[in-house]
C-alpha cells in the first residue's frame, strides 16, 4: 500500500493575502494545517546597519519605511531614544502635535489593517471604505510634510514644522468638473486643524459604516469567532504587544502604563478582549479606532488654543530658520555643522517605546559619543506574533491561516527591516 | 433534402438569435458587475473606454484574445485544454429550453428540466479536470473544494427542483410558466418561498459565486481551479461563468416568478394598461433584477470558509427542501388556491 504524506504547499511570497512578501510553507492533511514554517527575510534592507553609517538626524526617514503603514509612529519611537540620550524634551505644543499624528497614524494602519482583514476574509467592499477615509488622513500627512507616506517630520526637539493654515485644494480635471472640485474642496477651505476636527466629526459614523457590515455579520463571526485563539498566558509568553496583547484580554498600553509625550493628560480608553480569537482582535481594533479619535480631537482642542514652538530653540540639535541664517553667522555655522556632520550624541544607551498600532516599538540606541549610532536596534512588534503563527494556526483549516495571518497586522517592512 | 436543408438552416438561426444576445449580456454583465460594484464601494468602475467606458468589455475581450494561452510543461495539454471547452458549452447550450417568451423557445421538451438539470451539472466537469490537468498544487485544492461543493449543493438543488415539478406537474418549462399565470400573487415564490430561497443559494454556490467561491478563493488559493490558465482559456472559463450567472437568473425566474409572464396580470386597470408590454421584456427585466441581486451579495458578504459551506448545504438546505416537499405535496392534495387548484 502506497504511503501517505502530508500535502505540502508553499504559501507566498507572491500571494495575495502574503501581506507583502512572507513565505510560509504549510504541512497540510487535507486542508488542516499541520504546520507553517513562515520563511522571512525577503524584504531586508539592512535598516539598523545602514543607520551606523550615517548621522543620526539622517536615518529618520528610514523610520518610516520600517512599518510603511504607519509611518509617524516608527519615526516617534527613534526620535524618543535620540532625546533620552541626549537629554531634551520638546516643547509641549510639539508633543501635543506628534501625540495627534501618532493617532492619526493608529487610525491610518487600523483602517489599513481592517480592509485588508475583510478582504482576505472576502468581504471586498470595506476595503474600498478604508481606503475612502485613509485618503483623508493621507491628506494630513501631505499637509505637514508633503510626503502622503513617508513624512520625515519627528525631529528631535519636535517637529519639522508647524501645522499649515491652509489645506491644499484639488483641481478640476478632464474627469472632474469645477462644481465636483468646489464640493471635493469644501472641507479643505480652513486649516489642517480644521480638516483634522472636521474629519473626527465625520470618523465614528463611518466606523458604524464598517460595523455594520462585519460585526453581526454571521459569515463573518463564523469565520473569525474561535479562531486563531491566543490565551492570556500564552500572549504574554510569546511577547504579543498592542492589539494582538489586549484581544487576549490583557490591559497593556504603554500609552497607559508608561506614558509618554502628553498621553497622561488625555482622556481615552483602552480596550480588551476576551477570548483571544480574531473576532476580539477584530473588535479591539474597531474600538481603538473610535479612541483614537477621542484623543484627536483632545489634541486638537488643546493646539487651537496654544499656540507656540514646536522646535527647540537649541541651534546645537536643531538646525536655525532660513532667516536667522541670513544675518547670523553662528546660526550659518549651526547649519552647516547640522547638514553636513550632524550632531554628535554623549555616550550612552537607550531604549525609547512607543506604543505603535502593532505593538509595542523599541529602539535601542547606542552611542559612542560620535554622529552615528554605534548600534540601533530595533524592536518590531510584528516579528513576535508571527513567530507565533505556527502555534495559531495550527488545527485550523486553510482559510483561517489567512484570516489568522491577517488578523496578526504582518507587515513585512518591519520584520525583515 | 432540400427540406431538411432548410430546417437546419432555421435551427442554427435560432441558435445565433439565442446566442448572441447571451454573449453580448455575459460581456457586458461584467460591465454591469464592475460598475455596479464600483457605486456600492463608493468609487465609479469602469469609464475610460468609450462613452461611459461601454467599451470596456471588447476592450477586455481583445486583450485575452491576442495573449498567449501559456500551457504547463507539467500538466496534461489534452485534458487541459478541454476543460475551458467544457465549462463554457454546457453553459451555452442550456439555454436551448429557457422559454424567452410565450412560445418563444429552441427545443420545447417536455423534460426540459431534466435536461437542464443534467447539462448544467456537466460545468462541474470542467473545475475537477482543470485543476487535475493543471498540475498545480493550487488549481488541485480549487479542484476538490468544487467537487465536494458541487456533490452537496446538487443535492439541494435536484430537490428544489423536484419540488416545482411537483407544484407545476410538469417538466417542461413552458408549462410551468404557464402554471404561475395570474399576476404576482400567483407566482410559485410565494408558496415555494423556501425552495426558492434554497435555489438562489445553491445558485450562487453552483455559479462558484461569492460568497461561496472558495474554488476560486482568491485570498486562499490564489485563483483556484484556474490559476494555470491564461488568455482564451482563461476567458472561456470567465465566459462560462458568467453565462451561468444569467442561466441561473433565468432559471429562477422561469420556476418561480412567472417567467414572461406580466406581474401585472390581473390587477384591475394596470393589468389592461401594461398588456402590451411583450412576455420577452418582462422576461429580460426578471432576469436583470436576479443578476443585480448576484453582484449585490458580492459587494455584500465575506467568503464562507470550505466546511461551513457543506454545513450550510447538508444541515441546513436540504433538510429544509424535503421538508417542503411534504408540505408541498400536502398543499396539492389539499388543492390550495390559487397555486394548487
Amino acid at each position: 500500500m502506497a504511503e501517505i504524506h502530508n500535502y505540502t504547499i508553499n504559501f507566498g511570497p507572491q500571494h495575495p493575502a502574503a501581506h507583502g512578501v512572507l513565505r510560509l510553507i504549510l504541512e497540510l492533511d487535507g486542508e488542516v494545517v499541520q504546520r507553517a514554517d513562515p520563511h522571512v527575510g525577503l524584504l531586508h534592507r539592512a535598516t539598523e546597519k545602514l543607520a551606523e553609517s550615517k548621522p543620526y538626524n539622517q536615518s529618520i526617514g528610514y523610520m518610516d519605511r520600517l512599518d510603511y503603514v504607519s509611518m509617524m509612529c516608527n519615526e516617534h519611537g527613534y526620535v524618543l531614544a535620540m532625546e533620552k540620550l541626549l537629554g531634551i524634551t520638546p516643547p509641549v505644543r510639539a508633543q501635543y502635535i506628534r501625540v495627534m499624528f501618532d493617532e492619526i497614524t493608529r487610525i491610518l494602519n487600523h483602517l489599513l489593517w481592517l480592509g485588508a482583514h475583510a478582504l482576505d476574509v472576502g468581504a471586498m467592499t470595506v476595503f474600498l471604505y478604508c481606503f475612502r477615509e485613509r485618503e483623508d488622513l493621507l491628506d494630513c500627512y501631505e499637509a505637514v510634510s508633503g510626503a502622503r507616506m513617508h513624512a520625515t517630520y519627528y525631529r528631535p526637539g519636535g517637529v519639522y514644522r508647524d501645522l499649515p493654515n491652509k489645506m491644499p485644494q484639488y483641481q478640476s480635471s478632464r474627469w472632474h468638473n469645477q462644481a465636483a472640485i468646489t464640493q471635493l474642496n469644501d472641507n479643505r477651505q480652513g486649516s489642517l486643524l480644521d480638516f483634522i476636527a472636521d474629519f473626527a466629526q465625520r470618523f465614528p459614523k463611518l466606523v458604524d459604516e464598517y460595523e455594520t457590515l462585519l460585526t453581526d455579520n454571521r459569515i463573518w463571526k463564523q469565520r473569525t469567532v474561535g479562531i486563531g485563539v491566543v490565551t492570556p498566558e500564552r500572549a504574554k509568553a510569546l511577547g504579543f504587544t498592542g492589539p494582538m496583547l489586549r484581544g487576549s484580554g490583557i490591559a497593556w498600553d504603554l500609552r497607559k502604563k508608561q506614558p509618554y509625550e502628553v498621553y497622561d493628560q488625555l482622556d481615552f480608553d483602552i480596550p480588551i478582549g476576551t477570548q483571544g480569537d480574531c473576532y476580539d482582535r477584530y473588535l479591539v481594533r474597531v474600538e481603538e479606532m473610535r479612541q483614537s479619535n477621542r484623543i484627536i480631537q483632545q489634541c486638537i482642542e488643546w493646539l487651537r488654543q496654544h499656540p507656540g514652538p514646536v522646535l527647540l530653540d537649541n541651534h546645537k540639535i536643531v538646525p536655525p530658520s532660513r532667516v536667522e541664517m541670513k544675518g547670523d553667522m553662528e546660526s550659518l555655522i549651526h547649519h552647516f555643522k547640522l547638514f553636513t556632520e550632524g550632531f554628535c550624541i554623549p555616550e550612552g544607551e537607550a531604549y525609547a517605546a512607543v506604543e505603535h498600532p502593532k505593538g509595542e516599538f523599541g529602539v535601542y540606541l547606542i552611542s559612542d559619543g560620535a554622529n552615528k549610532p554605534y548600534r540601533l536596534k530595533v524592536r518590531p512588534p510584528g516579528f513576535a506574533h508571527l513567530a507565533a503563527l505556527d502555534e495559531m494556526v495550527r488545527g485550523h483549516m486553510l482559510a483561517d491561516v489567512v484570516t489568522i495571518l491577517s488578523s496578526q497586522d504582518i507587515v513585512f517592512g518591519e520584520i525583515d527591516r | 433534402m432540400m427540406t431538411d436543408l432548410f430546417t437546419l438552416l432555421i435551427i442554427i438561426a435560432k441558435i445565433l438569435v439565442i446566442l448572441v444576445p447571451v454573449l453580448l449580456s455575459v460581456a457586458y454583465l461584467t460591465y454591469a458587475e464592475r460598475k455596479v460594484i464600483g457605486y456600492m464601494q463608493a468609487r465609479v468602475g469602469p469609464n475610460r473606454v468609450g462613452f461611459l467606458g461601454l467599451g470596456q468589455p471588447i476592450a477586455d475581450a481583445l486583450k485575452l484574445l491576442f495573449k498567449e494561452m501559456i500551457i504547463p510543461s507539467a500538466s496534461n495539454p489534452v485534458l487541459f485544454l478541454f476543460a475551458p471547452i467544457l465549462a463554457i458549452a454546457p453553459a451555452l447550450a442550456a439555454w436551448a429550453v429557457i422559454p424567452f417568451a410565450d412560445g418563444w423557445v429552441l427545443a420545447n421538451v417536455n423534460a426540459g428540466v431534466l435536461y437542464l438539470l443534467a447539462i448544467t451539472s456537466l460545468g462541474v466537469y470542467s473545475i475537477l479536470i482543470s485543476g487535475w490537468a493543471s498540475n498545480s498544487k493550487y488549481a488541485f485544492f480549487g479542484a476538490m473544494r468544487s467537487a465536494a461543493q458541487v456533490l452537496s449543493y446538487e443535492i439541494a438543488m435536484g430537490f428544489a427542483i423536484v419540488v416545482v415539478l411537483m407544484a407545476a406537474d410538469s417538466a417542461n418549462l413552458m408549462e410551468i410558466v404557464q402554471h404561475q399565470s395570474g399576476g404576482f400573487w400567483h407566482w410559485y415564490w410565494l408558496p415555494l418561498l423556501p425552495i426558492f430561497v434554497v435555489y438562489f443559494i445553491s445558485g450562487v454556490a453552483e455559479t462558484n459565486r461569492h460568497p461561496f467561491d472558495m474554488a476560486e478563493g482568491e485570498s486562499e488559493i490564489v485563483a483556484g481551479f484556474h490559476v494555470e490558465y491564461s488568455g482564451m482559456a482563461f476567458a472561456c472559463f470567465f465566459l462560462g461563468e458568467y453565462a451561468n450567472i444569467i442561466l441561473i437568473c433565468a432559471v429562477v425566474t422561469t420556476f418561480f416568478f412567472g417567467g414572461w409572464l406580466s406581474p401585472f396580470q390581473g390587477i384591475p386597470l394596470l393589468g389592461n394598461l401594461l398588456a402590451f408590454v411583450p412576455g420577452v421584456i418582462w422576461f429580460v427585466l426578471k432576469t436583470w433584477f436576479f443578476m443585480f441581486v448576484f453582484l449585490w451579495i458580492r459587494a455584500t458578504f465575506p467568503r464562507y470558509r470550505y466546511d461551513q459551506i457543506m454545513r450550510l448545504g447538508w444541515k441546513i438546505l436540504i433538510p429544509i427542501t424535503i421538508l417542503w416537499i411534504v408540505v408541498v405535496g400536502l398543499a396539492i392534495e389539499m388543492r390550495i388556491p390559487p397555486w394548487f387548484t
